[in-house]
């Protein structure tokens, strides 16, 4: 019994010191100086235009990312063909790469001293330090996540209803629609879920290929960091517990959605 | 029981039902596969092997001369170091936290277990800052080891919680308890019964864990750059080390300290799908 109480006491203490106990001081920081800074710093121009361009990458990469997983899912559970355990492989590869770089790849292709990225200058097409580059590291680092929570659950779900639905007329559009993405609706949620969570929080990968110029290509990551180095810890607080807030959203879904009897 | 919510387990790995073709729901088969590989291509594969080609640009001296440098070295020693570090507080805590959260009971357990997926929904800038807000020189417990590799692996420590902990839960809530009720019949010390008939249970789980965790903290950026200060020699990390070489517009060296990064992370990851795939074969 006391065993278990010194284990209880152990883990309670590691989690309390790691995790819990940093993230209670930070919000009781940002918040010592009273409400009039935390305002300020969230109707900060450079706050709410690194709020926007957030959102912009996450609403350009979740969806891309949403369709490519759904398909990935569907293709490697359903098809055998050559070649599929490569691309299973490539498909976790962005779990072992640094954010660093990914960050680094997309400045030697679309860099303009890159071949690429040479070509795409001369073509008035700007990558890298613009909008485009920052959503290609958003959809490198956030690739494997839809695809990872769909593909047990096709597995699950087999093809007799699906057969059915064929047998009873249903066209292609219908069967998916009507029987397959209700069955892995859960799974896509989930998916989806952690791809925001990945897509807004992003920092490594975007601030090399965004170049960080403050005002034009600083997404909220970058903010955090950006007032940090500004000795502006109000600001780089509250820009925290903006993303901070959107992680608990993110957990709660998380909680939400898990499917019964997976604890 | 299928989305565990958790990268672990890579995706495919398990033994898949029999593919039935015939008149389920069809994809076209050949544009989805060229759209996919055409995807994973652009995206991920074409940029990496940009990585790669890069490194070996000025050839293998420039690259032995990058990979080598004392500086880059000092960064590479830290992160590889620091990750084995790490790995082995994960597997010791790790354990002992899903153990906690498996088979004991007190108020508050719920908002402990909500705990262990904090870092990896918060975004590791954000995860460095809260370190610093009470291990930094603004602490409100005195203690301030900013700028020192302590910092570095309490940042490693935080992003890599969730890992072991996540891996190790379900399997420990499955374990059957009866031959641990017999051990403790026959005599056997809890702590006799945890080694001889837990343990083995647990470790395919917990090495896969660690493993994901040391991946994870070889190439770990945002949460240690902002705590770690980024003294050279001292507290750089090899991720920090690229970082400033691309700022450097050193890009040749930065791809070679890149490579030498991906080639450890990824035989990390392939032991741990090696030894999954052995560890299931053995089970059946």
């Amino acid at each position: 019994m006391t065993s278990k109480l010194a284990l209880r006491g152990i883990a309670v203490a590691y989690l309390g010191l790691l995790v819990a106990g940093p993230v209670a001081i930070m919000i009781w920081q940002t918040f010592s100086g009273g409400l009039a800074p935390v305002w300020d710093a969230l109707t900060n121009p450079a706050f709410l235009h690194a709020l926007q361009l957030t959102l912009i990458i996450a609403a350009i990469a979740v969806p891309l990312n949403t369709i490519f997983g759904i398909v990935f899912a569907m293709v490697i559970v359903r098809r055998e063909f050559r070649g599929k355990p490569i691309l299973t492989a490539l498909l976790d590869l962005p779990l072992g790469v640094s954010p660093v770089v990914v960050g680094l790849a997309l400045v030697i292709v679309y860099g303009r001293r890159g071949e690429f990225g040479g070509w795409l200058a001369d073509h008035g097409i700007r990558v890298i330090f613009a909008l485009p580059g920052m959503v290609l590291a958003t959809i490198f680092v956030s690739i494997p996540f839809v695809a990872r929570e769909v593909i047990p659950v096709l597995r699950e779900i087999g093809t007799e209803q699906e057969q059915a639905a064929r047998t009873l007329g249903a066209s292609d559009w219908q069967i998916f629609r009507l029987i397959t993405f209700p069955a892995i609706r859960v799974g896509v949620a989930f998916g989806v879920v952690l791809t925001v969570a990945r897509a807004l929080g992003e920092y490594g990968a975007v601030a090399i290929v965004s170049g960080r110029l403050s005002g034009r290509t600083e997404t909220l990551t970058i903010h955090v960091e950006e007032r940090f180095l500004a000795f502006d810890l109000t600001g780089a607080y509250t820009a925290s517990l903006v993303l901070a807030g959107l992680a608990l959203l993110t957990l709660f879904f998380m909680q939400r959605l898990k499917p019964r009897g997976s604890d | 029981m299928s989305a565990t919510g958790y990268p672990l387990g890579a995706a495919g790995a398990a033994p898949g039902s029999p593919t039935t073709a015939g008149r389920a729901l069809s994809v076209s088969t050949p544009l989805s596969i060229g759209v996919i590989t055409a995807y994973l291509s652009v995206i991920v594969l074409i940029p990496l092997a940009a990585v790669v080609f890069r490194s070996s640009a000025g050839g293998w001296d420039v690259f032995w001369e990058s990979v080598t440098s004392p500086q880059a070295l000092a960064a590479l020693r830290l992160s590889v170091i620091g990750s084995f570090v790490v790995a082995a507080i994960n597997a010791v805590m790790g354990t002992t936290i899903a153990w906690v959260l498996v088979r004991d009971e007190f108020p508050g357990k719920d908002a402990v277990n909500a705990l262990i997926d904090l870092p990896f929904a918060l975004p590791t800038i954000v995860a460095g800052l809260t370190l610093i807000a009470l291990y930094g020189s603004r602490s409100p417990l005195g203690i301030n080891v900013a700028y020192t590799q302590f910092a570095v692996l309490l940042a490693l420590l935080f992003v890599t919680l969730p890992f072991v902990v996540r891996a190790v839960q379900p399997v420990l809530g499955e374990l059957d308890r009866d031959m641990e009720q017999a051990a403790t019949a026959l005599g056997a010390s809890s702590w006799t019964t945890f080694r001889l008939i837990v343990l083995p249970n647990l470790l395919p789980a917990v090495l896969a864990g660690v493993g994901l965790g040391f991946a994870r903290a070889i190439g770990e950026f945002g949460s240690v750059v902002l705590i770690s200060g980024n003294i050279p020699f001292q507290t750089e990390v090899a991720a920090v080390r690229i970082f400033s070489q691309v700022e450097n517009d050193n890009v040749t060296a930065a791809a070679a300290i890149a490579v030498v990064l991906l080639a450890i992370s990824l035989t990390v990851l392939l032991i741990i799908a090696l030894f999954e795939r052995w560890s299931r074969k053995h089970d059946q």
